[in-house]
């Protein structure tokens, strides 16, 4: 963290297509961000909008057809092989399946070692790092002994975040990590992040569908709609009195969790979807 | 201390519960049998030199079809060789050829199916096009031309028939692999920073291997099936005491001599049999993941349920001739190996004609399993008590369950969580909503179209036609879950259930569903009950909600009341988590960073 104000991770005019150059389906079309270091910056939109295809791109799970991602000042764009393994050390993922991103036939101390063990470290330094980040998540000692089918979406959902933090990245890549989530575990899982960020600094980059969540945990939001950044800026602006006309639409779609509030948000969304209506005839 | 002694300790049972498939194999009677004849077979072919009573190309001809005697246990052949010797000789040829066959199509076709099934791409393009023609060759004729073409070279001809049996194989591996390639740890383990090659041998290899054991024990099956084949043409060295020559032989003297064909055909039949047996027995083991429960167990833990069951919790707010549904004290339970276990404990809730109840709950409450109950939809192993579920006046709970099938669709709707699972692929979504309407309410096919279409109408579907004559998967999760709502109000129903409608959708979607659920609900006064996990919905749509937690119900009441003061702090718990109204993080921050600040002197005073 040399320099708060220089971002960790830019990504600027990105494409990407899926299938051949010029016939296949393009899923993000020219996306710019960027991450500082410590900082939260959020994703939202609907399926299909693109969202986890950025984060994916950065992971170099995703193709990058045009575009650059830098990742504290190396072009990660195109990434292959040993540069890319190299990069695993530095960037790191949360999924949002807790079932499957789990391998169900391995322990969770040699889930949580392979990244370790991979790298190089030896077998007892592997151990102690996987006790400390156990202890981080705030799971007994006695979980790297067992199955991951033997625990709730939750606590697996900590095992993920532990496995991406044993060798301590600077960013982490978070693909709704929490929606599969009951929301009472939802929100001790945000608090954990929270605390995880705050104790080492880490970024994040959290891809959600929900904008309670999202308000929570980032500090800047991006707003994605069919493959494009509608608008991207500061949270808690963003998540209440947004500017762009579609995240003012996501926002009234969410009901909120008061009666009173949600008849008075339900009639703004109609009378906004009558408009639209109104504007489609038009 | 205490909290790892207790991890430590449940960790036992479960650990149990997690035993290799072998063990739990040889503890299953076909499993231990199958094995033990395997074994003793290979223990034979082993022994064969010194297990053998005699030279199995020793010719006495006196011994010439010979009947069982005490010198020749099984009697002699044609030539006056002995029975039991030869056979105990064939053993050895037989598992001999299928050890090649077996090997040739495990090397060759595992790795090239995992390869295929990893990369994609065109290995596995011009793979699966191999795998397809191998499969469509007439296996006999190229045998019978490599043996004519390499003198009968055995182990080469063992070889040919492994070659012939590789897409099975190769298809196995490739499909487990790309089942699991799909998996989200196997993309953590790359961005973890896992070669391709170790991914595979750290994460397929294991999920590969147990399907391909079972092939095995198939494949071997065949591979000796096959051998004997060959072997009964007449291919292979006469000197070699082989099952398949034993058999031919047998064939050509079956009317004067039956006990020749029997032996050799009882000794390919048994190790077949069992070979197959086994492949089955795991099969079943790597399928089922648990045993399923005896019914004494069931019967017992029901006895010991009964004894200590707690009052049925949860409350009426009308009358029974007023409400068009009402559940007493339902119970649901699931059969488990140890017995049963109760999942909801006896809850009692009613809802008006024209109400919307909300029933919400976290994973686990039993929420879920209310409705599969009303709608006797419960899955396998699940059952349920009641002492009355009454809907529209009649208690259901009493029907037999041909009545009570019949009561959904027309007294009862039902949409659900998945909408697209929820949709058969195979047909029209026209045929779909039509289908009901035909069968249950006797409808001719021109009324039935239009009553679909009507509805399809009704819950804003513009382009009716295309829709009408769409496969499920053309269109998408919203239009999918309208054209469900369309068909569970296509019967004029009197009560709708709803399991989590809006959980797979996007807000917006959400938004327009939950919109249309009122209108309809309004529009035919029919009582509505929604199950969900989401406050906010119930915020949205329900008059009433029952808060359920682990199999109880911990909290009626009108969702005003319940929003502005909740009785039970679980409730209020779950409504202060939706975030709604809750510290941005940019409050979280300055918060943390003003605790800092304001503790930091704090800490230097002392």
């Amino acid at each position: 963290m040399a320099d708060v104000n220089t971002p960790l991770l830019t990504v600027e005019d990105l494409v990407v297509e899926y299938g051949s150059r010029g016939k296949g389906f393009r899923a993000l079309h020219g996306v710019s961000i960027d991450i500082k270091p410590g900082e939260c910056v959020g994703v939202v939109g609907e399926s299909g909008s693109g969202k986890s295809t950025l984060g994916n791109a950065i992971l170099g799970l995703a193709p990058v057809t045009e575009g650059k991602i830098t990742f504290d000042g190396e072009d990660i764009s195109h990434a292959k092989g040993a540069d890319r393994r190299r990069l695993a050390k530095s960037i790191q993922v949360v999924f949002q399946d807790p079932y499957g991103s789990l391998d169900p036939t391995m322990r969770v101390g040699d889930i949580l070692a392979e990244p370790l063990t991979v790298a190089g470290e030896s077998k007892d330094k592997a151990r102690d790092a996987v006790a400390e980040m156990i202890e981080r998540v705030h799971l007994p000692a006695g979980t790297i002994d067992r199955y991951p089918s033997e625990f709730s979406g939750g606590q697996r959902q900590r095992i993920a975040i532990a496995r991406a933090l044993v060798r301590r990245p600077r960013l982490i890549v978070c693909d709704e990590p929490v929606s599969a989530l009951d929301l009472t575990t939802q929100s001790t899982v945000i608090d954990l992040f929270i605390e995880i960020q705050r104790d080492i600094g880490v970024s994040y980059l959290f891809v959600s569908h929900d904008l309670g969540v999202v308000r929570r945990i980032c500090h800047r939001v991006a707003v994605m709609q069919r493959g494009e950044i509608v608008e991207f800026g500061d949270a808690a602006m963003v998540t209440s009195e947004p500017e762009h006309p579609y995240s003012a639409r996501l926002l009234l779609a969410s009901p909120v969790a008061d009666p009173a509030a949600q008849a008075q948000r339900r009639q703004n969304w109609l009378a906004l979807r009558e408009e639209d209506n109104a504007a489609a005839v038009r | 201390m205490s909290t790892t002694a207790i991890v430590q300790e449940d960790a036992d049972p479960r650990a149990s519960k997690r035993q290799s498939i072998f063990s739990r194999f040889i503890r299953t009677p076909a499993g231990i049998i199958s094995l033990g004849v395997i074994l003793f077979i290979i223990a034979v072919a082993v022994l064969a030199p010194w297990i053998s009573p005699q030279d199995p190309n020793y010719v006495d001809l006196f011994a010439a079809k010979a009947p069982p005697s005490a010198e020749h246990w099984l009697g002699g052949d044609s030539t006056g060789r002995d029975i039991l010797s030869r056979l105990i000789w064939g053993t050895r040829t037989t598992l001999w050829g299928a050890l090649i066959t077996i090997v040739t199509a495990l090397v060759i076709g595992a790795p090239a199916g995992v390869v295929a099934g990893y990369f994609g791409g065109a290995f596995d393009r011009a793979a699966s096009w191999v795998s397809d023609a191998i499969q469509a060759i007439p296996g006999m004729i190229i045998l019978l031309v490599v043996a004519a073409g390499t003198r009968q070279n055995f182990p080469l001809l063992m070889a040919t028939v492994g070659v012939l049996l590789t897409p099975g194989y190769y298809r196995i591996a490739r499909a487990r692999t790309l089942t699991i390639r799909n998996e989200p740890f196997v993309a953590a383990a790359w961005v973890a920073g896992l070669s391709h090659p170790r991914i595979i041998v750290k994460h397929i290899f294991p999920g590969v291997y147990a399907p391909i054991i079972i092939q095995t024990a198939l494949a071997a099956g065949i591979a000796m099936g096959i051998q004997a084949g060959l072997q009964f043409l007449g291919i292979g060295s006469a000197n070699v005491p082989s099952w398949g020559a034993m058999m031919n032989e047998g064939f050509r003297f079956m009317l004067t001599s039956p006990l020749l064909l029997l032996w050799p055909s009882a000794a390919l039949g048994v190790t077949i049999a069992a070979l197959a047996v086994m492949g089955s027995t795991l099969g079943d083991l790597v399928r089922v993941r648990t045993p399923s429960a005896g019914k004494k167990a069931t019967a017992a833990a029901a006895t010991a349920n009964a004894a200590a069951r707690a009052p049925a919790t949860g409350a009426f707010a009308y009358d029974a001739d007023k409400a068009a549904v009402r559940v007493e004290n339902l119970r649901v339970a699931y059969a488990t190996p140890s017995g049963e276990s109760e999942v909801v404990h006896g809850i009692s809730f009613d809802v008006a004609p024209g109400e919307v109840l909300g029933i919400v709950g976290e994973s686990g409450s039993g929420k879920s399993q209310t409705v599969f109950s009303m709608l006797d939809l419960l899955p396998s192993g699940g059952r349920y008590e009641a002492d009355g579920i009454v809907i529209s006046g009649r208690d259901v709970a009493k029907l037999p369950a041909k009545e009570r099938a019949k009561l959904l669709g027309s007294e009862i709707g039902y949409i659900p969580q998945e909408p697209m699972s929820n949709l058969d692929p195979c047909y029209t979504i026209g045929f779909q909503l039509m289908q009901p309407l035909r069968s249950v309410h006797k409808k001719s096919r021109k009324e039935a179209r239009d009553i679909a279409r009507a509805m399809l109408e009704r819950v804003g579907i513009a382009d009716v036609d295309r829709v009408m004559k769409s496969y499920p998967f053309e269109i998408s999760g919203g239009m999918a879950q309208r054209v469900l709502i369309a068909g569970a109000i296509a019967g004029q129903p009197s009560v709708l259930l709803a399991d989590e409608p809006t959980t797979a959708l996007d807000v917006t979607v959400q938004a327009e569903v939950l919109e249309l659920l009122r209108e309809l609900q309004d529009e035919f006064h029919m009582a509505l009950v929604l199950v969900t996990h989401n406050f906010g919905v119930v915020a949205d749509i329900c008059d009433r909600v029952i808060v359920m937690r682990d199999g109880d119900i911990v909290e009626v009441g009108e969702v005003r009341e319940t929003f502005a003061g909740a009785k039970e702090p679980y409730t209020r718990d779950l409504i202060s988590a939706s975030l709604d109204g809750a510290a941005s993080r940019r409050e979280l921050d300055e918060e943390f960073a003003g605790k800092g600040a304001n503790a930091q002197p704090a800490a230097q005073g002392a």
